[in-house]
């Protein structure tokens, strides 16, 4: 069972981070990213070509932060790799211990540096999952055994912030059925978009069936809440949120304030499990939240065995 | 192209924008062709689509899925939306879904392919 898997089977209040990327600086530069909010998280999240920018592959740094004695989960997008070398870098990872995967569409190439990439997409991130779960079970998708099977835990990104809102948690269900047993939702700007979902999710069983971990995206600067808005995909910051920054006297501040309200609303969500934290720059901005927010370290949430958001 | 695959071709190209994948699923997504949506997902949209709902990648053009889920659910058939699709069979583009559905050609998935029912 990896760390991730059991801090969710335990019921304990589970927090995962965004690794910044990467592209070279040898293990030192791994072990930096993490170290400011090393205590409090239980695992660290391995990007894959972020925004459909090339950098350190996510089974490396994945590897790198088994070594540093950090748990990883493994992100997997479908844009840049077929079937053939995505079941490679699950079995590639696997064999050195590397067993949480998250299992994502990804942002396409047009949102990256080399727009003239080809895209990929041999498998969409449902059948990723469906082949994920079968070579944990001990079988390639050809059906060639695996001996022995590797053990994996899998999870995938819902977006609760996205159009159609109707159907995410129906899609959120197809994924389980395919395999995820968490869910590192898309930051969602709009409480009211997060809210409907978790409802909803609660209602239909998901909740109970996959760790839910909305994610909470740190900035410092209104610019960031631009940038986000116009060019991440599938994240909306709404007006009204980027003109109380700017208005602030201290913007920055500010828009520390907004991540820490949105996190404080997140939690205390039914069916929420746990949050999963993103910060673009290099400094203590997540150990700065999970101080604000009272979160206990990681140490202290596993001997005192903290349920749910409410007991935190 | 084979004769029969033409034929498919022109009635399916003009109607659904048919890419002629050789394993048609347009009967379990709302009569909306997933191999429009640039990224060709299967199995639902993506979390890229815009609160417009236009495409991620084409923002001028409606989101696939979106279009799929509303017409689906118009279906007597609407529950067959949340099958899971298996990976398209790269060696059947070109050849014709009709003779495939026939041959069940387009029901071989690959082996280790396994959902719960």
């Amino acid at each position: 069972m990896s760390k991730l898997e059991d801090a969710i089977a335990g019921g304990r209040f589970v927090l995962t981070a965004e690794l910044l990327t990467i592209n070279s600086g040898g293990l030192d530069a791994v072990s930096e990213r993490f170290e400011p909010y090393e205590p409090w998280v239980d695992a660290v999240n391995a990007t894959d070509n972020t925004s459909a920018h090339a950098h350190a592959s996510p089974v490396a740094v994945s590897i790198a932060l088994k070594q540093l004695g950090m748990e990883p989960v493994m992100q997997l997008v479908c844009r840049d790799r077929n079937r053939l070398a995505l079941q490679a870098d699950i079995a590639g990872a696997a064999l050195h211990g590397v067993e949480n995967i998250c299992c994502l569409t990804g942002d396409d190439v047009t949102a990256g540096d080399q727009p003239e990439s080809r895209r990929v997409f041999d498998l969409d991130s449902t059948q990723l999952l469906v082949t994920a779960t079968g070579m944990a079970r001990g079988r390639y998708l050809s059906g060639r055994a695996i001996h022995p099977a590797p053990h994996l835990f899998l999870g995938a990104v819902e977006n609760p912030g996205a159009p159609p809102f109707d159907y995410r948690v129906e899609r959120a269900l197809e994924k389980v059925r395919a395999g995820a047993r968490f869910f590192q939702l898309q930051v969602c700007f709009q409480k009211e978009l997060l809210e409907r979902f978790m409802a909803e999710a609660v209602a239909r069983g998901l909740a109970d069936q996959a760790a839910l971990l909305p994610s909470i995206c740190l900035v410092r600067s209104t610019a960031s809440l631009r940038f986000i808005d116009e060019k991440v995909p599938g994240i909306s910051v709404p007006p009204e949120l980027i003109e109380r920054c700017e208005r602030a006297p201290d913007p920055e501040a500010e828009c520390f304030e907004l991540a820490c309200e949105l996190a404080e609303h997140a939690r205390a969500l039914p069916g929420v499990a746990g949050l999963h934290l993103i910060s673009f720059r290099r400094e203590a901005g997540i150990a700065r939240l999970c101080q604000r927010l009272g979160i206990p370290t990681r140490v202290e949430r596993e001997s005192r065995g903290h349920g749910s958001s409410v007991a935190v | 192209m084979k004769p029969l695959a033409l034929v498919e071709a022109a009635v399916k190209r003009p109607v659904f924008g048919c890419r002629m994948c050789g394993q048609c699923v347009l009967h379990s997504t709302g009569l909306t062709c997933p191999m429009n949506c640039p990224k060709t997902l299967r199995n639902g949209p993506c979390g890229g689509v815009r609160p417009d709902g236009g495409c991620e990648v084409i923002p001028e053009m409606r989101c696939v899925w979106l279009k799929a889920v509303e017409r689906s659910r118009k279906l007597p058939w609407a529950e067959e939306i949340h099958d899971l699709r298996p990976p398209v069979d790269n060696r059947l583009w070109g050849t014709s879904s009709w003779r495939n559905f026939l041959t069940k050609r387009d029901k071989q998935t690959p082996p280790g392919w396994h959902v719960e029912a």
